[in-house]
């Protein structure tokens, strides 16, 4: 009962941040709310029993590129009319309420392969995500090719922003 | 009681919310705010898919892990990407980068 309380509201949060971030004329305004939107996706990932990936949530996307993106908000000078949009505004909205009406119809008829009502869930996921990552027969390779994609990524960065 | 349809509607709406974003948006910054929107319905899913369908073998929530570090190499390079073009042209708007359209 409190999970389901709990998901309503995080969902209310999420999707009304969500749809300042895509109203909002002044895009810092969209990118704080942005934030409150992904805060509140960690906390959907805690009614998931996602205990280690709410915390990296938040470190990542709250910690980092929201930030990341504040400060290329701040570079340039482009705040207060920056939200408004194209002239792409009506074809966009039809394409993206066809694809929401696609997607959860066919996600709503769908008889997923689900697990016995009752089974719990692995709490907390830290250790055995560990497990999954690092273990052989695990990502072991995925998380290695993952790390030289963001050091493939920073340097780029570095090449791409850097005075010539 | 909450289920996996209403996880799963949730992050379809997520993602329509970013996918108009980045279709209707002008300014580069905000169509990469509607970006990070959009992954962040699919995380949900993915990580919905994980609690619902094997709730003991996480893979679900090791490809979210893996969305959240492409995405954030693409955080870094889109702000770089961003910044390069403000200094050539002096704006940032997405209609108005128009070289490398026929």
């Amino acid at each position: 009962m409190a999970l389901s309380v709990g998901f309503w509201v995080l969902a209310a949060v999420t999707v009304a941040g969500a749809l300042v971030v895509v109203a909002a004329r002044n895009v810092f305004r969209g990118a704080l709310s942005l934030v409150l939107s992904l805060v509140a996706v960690a906390g959907i990932y805690i009614t998931l029993s996602a205990d280690f990936l709410a915390g990296v949530q938040v470190l990542v996307y709250v910690g980092a590129i929201t930030i990341l993106l504040i400060i290329g908000i701040m570079l340039t000078h482009e705040v207060q009319q920056a939200g408004t949009p194209n002239r792409f505004r009506v074809p966009a909205f039809l394409v993206s309420v066809v694809f929401l009406g696609v997607m959860a119809f066919v996600f709503l008829q769908t008889p997923w392969h689900t697990a016995p009502a009752g089974t719990a869930a692995l709490t907390p996921t830290a250790g055995s995500l560990a497990d999954k990552l690092f273990e052989p027969g695990g990502f072991l390779l995925t998380v290695e090719v993952a790390g030289v994609l963001l050091l493939a990524a920073v340097i780029g960065a570095i090449a791409l922003a850097r005075d010539k | 009681m909450v289920g996996l349809g209403h996880y799963l509607v949730l992050s379809a709406v997520l993602f329509s919310i970013g996918l108009y974003g980045a279709l209707a948006k002008r300014n580069a910054i905000a169509i990469m705010l509607c970006i990070e929107i959009m992954l962040n319905g699919v995380n949900i899913a993915l990580t919905a898919f994980s609690r619902y369908g094997t709730p003991t073998a996480l893979t679900g929530q090791v490809f979210a892990l893996f969305i959240m570090v492409v995405a954030a190499a693409e955080a870094a390079v889109g702000i770089a990407i961003v910044m390069t073009i403000y200094r050539n042209r002096g704006s940032i708007d997405a209609t108005k980068i128009d070289l490398m359209k026929w």
